[in-house]
């Protein structure tokens, strides 16, 4: 059963409804413990991260969530979900992330840019991965943020993507969580390819 | 390299496209979904439907036909148009529709930008703004199609607009829209050096080289048009290698 973490914060209805597109089922967990059956998870998400943070906790997902990750359950963030995934953010400082990445979320620097970073832009393949089949360096997907993920370690980044001056790991993943900061749900074909091969990992 | 937007946007009145979009290949050239599908195949970067709509009874087709297009296409697209509670923003961005435009409300209580910026993120939050050149140096804010004066500076209007939370600026000038002649490229330059936020240019596209010098010269983010998209006379795939060709980063 795929999951997909409803806890207030924004695009979730785009997810499932892209979902629904490619006649996947899924299930809309709002309390952490609906989590404890599903085989893969999505959490989606757009806002703040401290917000998130907050919501994720007063619905009981946090434990769940890092349960998941011990059963190597399929886990793939979306946006927010990605900045999640990490230690900490600019953002908020202080509010402590799900930690499953080692790292940080900062914003952008370059005053030569609009902030937030919206729209399209392309993305450099850098590693292998079963969710990137199918999709070349030079593709393009839908962006909205100001903040970026920046992991520890090197191995993390699958995709990067370039702002203004800046390089941000647009996919990061590893052998069981996967994470976007564009959205696959608003990127056309490239968007869809990525939740199939999601369905499929 | 990131891309700048083109973005067609449709009237939609009771539920239904109006302002003549022709499109030769569609069955129903006023049903939004089919149009939106159009737009979709051809690779515009995101949509803006503008609901035209004035009775508040009847809103509620909108927001079928936002769910209806949520369900289709998997583009960013915006709802503008009446919107003038956090609860019109809630039902909208419920459907899977991902930036809703705002204006009056906005200009009649600004607060309502800081309050939905907050509740939902500055992302999906667009502040709409119809100008119309005052002196050499000012253009006014105006609302209701360009007839009541706001009494604001555009430029300033922006800037206290990004600093409440818009996450965008789509701006029409009232003195282009319609004519065909390009937009106000003095005023879209104006307005998006004066803040950080993306600035949408609207008003005035009559061909593919007004496109051109609004991301230009008016140093636009992204390019609204209507009329010159739905009549046919360009494609957006003829629109985008026109400005590739011309150098600005386009998603082909």
């Amino acid at each position: 059963m795929i999951a997909i973490i409803d806890y207030g914060m924004g695009n979730l209805r785009s997810v499932s409804k892209a979902l629904e597109y490619l006649g996947v089922s899924y299930k809309l967990c709002s309390q952490g413990k609906d989590l404890a059956r599903a085989t893969k998870v999505i959490l989606p998400g757009v806002g703040a991260f401290g917000d998130a943070m907050k919501e994720l906790r007063s619905r009981g997902f946090i434990n769940p969530i890092r349960e998941l990750v011990a059963r190597k359950v399929k886990l793939m963030g979306v946006c927010l979900g990605l900045q999640l995934f990490f230690e900490k953010s600019e953002e908020n400082p202080g509010v402590k992330g799900l930690g499953i990445f080692k790292g940080a979320v900062r914003k952008f620097r370059s005053t030569n840019v609009k902030i937030p970073h919206m729209g399209w832009n392309d993305l450099k393949i850098l590693k292998k991965h079963p969710l990137l089949e199918g999709i070349p360096s030079g593709e393009y997907f839908y962006f909205v943020h100001s903040y970026f993920g920046v992991p520890s370690a090197k191995g993390l980044t699958l995709a990067s993507c370039k702002y203004g001056r800046e390089n941000f790991a647009a996919v990061l993943g590893n052998g069981h969580v996967f994470a976007t900061q564009f959205h696959p749900e608003k990127s056309q074909e490239a968007g869809l390819c990525i939740l199939k091969n999601f369905v499929r990992w | 390299m990131f891309a700048r937007r083109i973005i067609p946007c449709l009237d939609i009145d009771r539920g239904r496209v109006v302002k003549g979009v022709k499109f030769v290949s569609l069955k129903d050239a006023g049903d939004p979904v089919s149009c939106a599908q159009a737009y979709d195949q051809q690779k515009a970067d995101e949509l803006v439907f503008l609901d035209i709509t004035a009775s508040h009874e009847k809103r509620r087709t909108m927001i079928d036909v936002a769910e209806k297009v949520a369900a289709t296409i998997f583009i960013p697209f915006t709802v503008g148009g009446g919107i003038n509670k956090v609860q019109d923003i809630r039902e909208l961005l419920a459907t899977g529709c991902d930036k809703v435009s705002i204006n009056t409300s906005a200009i009649k209580n600004p607060k309502f930008i800081l309050e939905a910026s907050k509740r939902f993120g500055s992302q999906c939050i667009v502040v709409a703004i119809d100008a119309k050149r005052e002196t050499k140096d000012r253009w006014g804010v105006y609302t209701h199609g360009g007839r009541n004066p706001a009494g604001l500076d555009a430029i300033q209007w922006a800037k206290k607009a990004a600093k409440l939370g818009a996450g965008e600026i789509l701006l029409t000038s009232m003195d282009c829209d319609g004519t065909k002649d390009g937009y106000d490229l003095e005023l879209t330059r104006r307005v998006s050096e004066s803040v950080r936020i993306p600035v949408i240019a609207s008003g005035g596209a009559g061909n593919l080289n007004h496109l051109y010098e609004a991301f230009t010269a008016g140093k636009a983010d992204a390019c609204l048009a209507a009329s010159i998209f739905h009549f046919g006379e360009f494609t957006i795939p003829e629109t985008k290698a026109f400005l590739r060709a011309k150098g600005i980063p386009v998603r082909l």
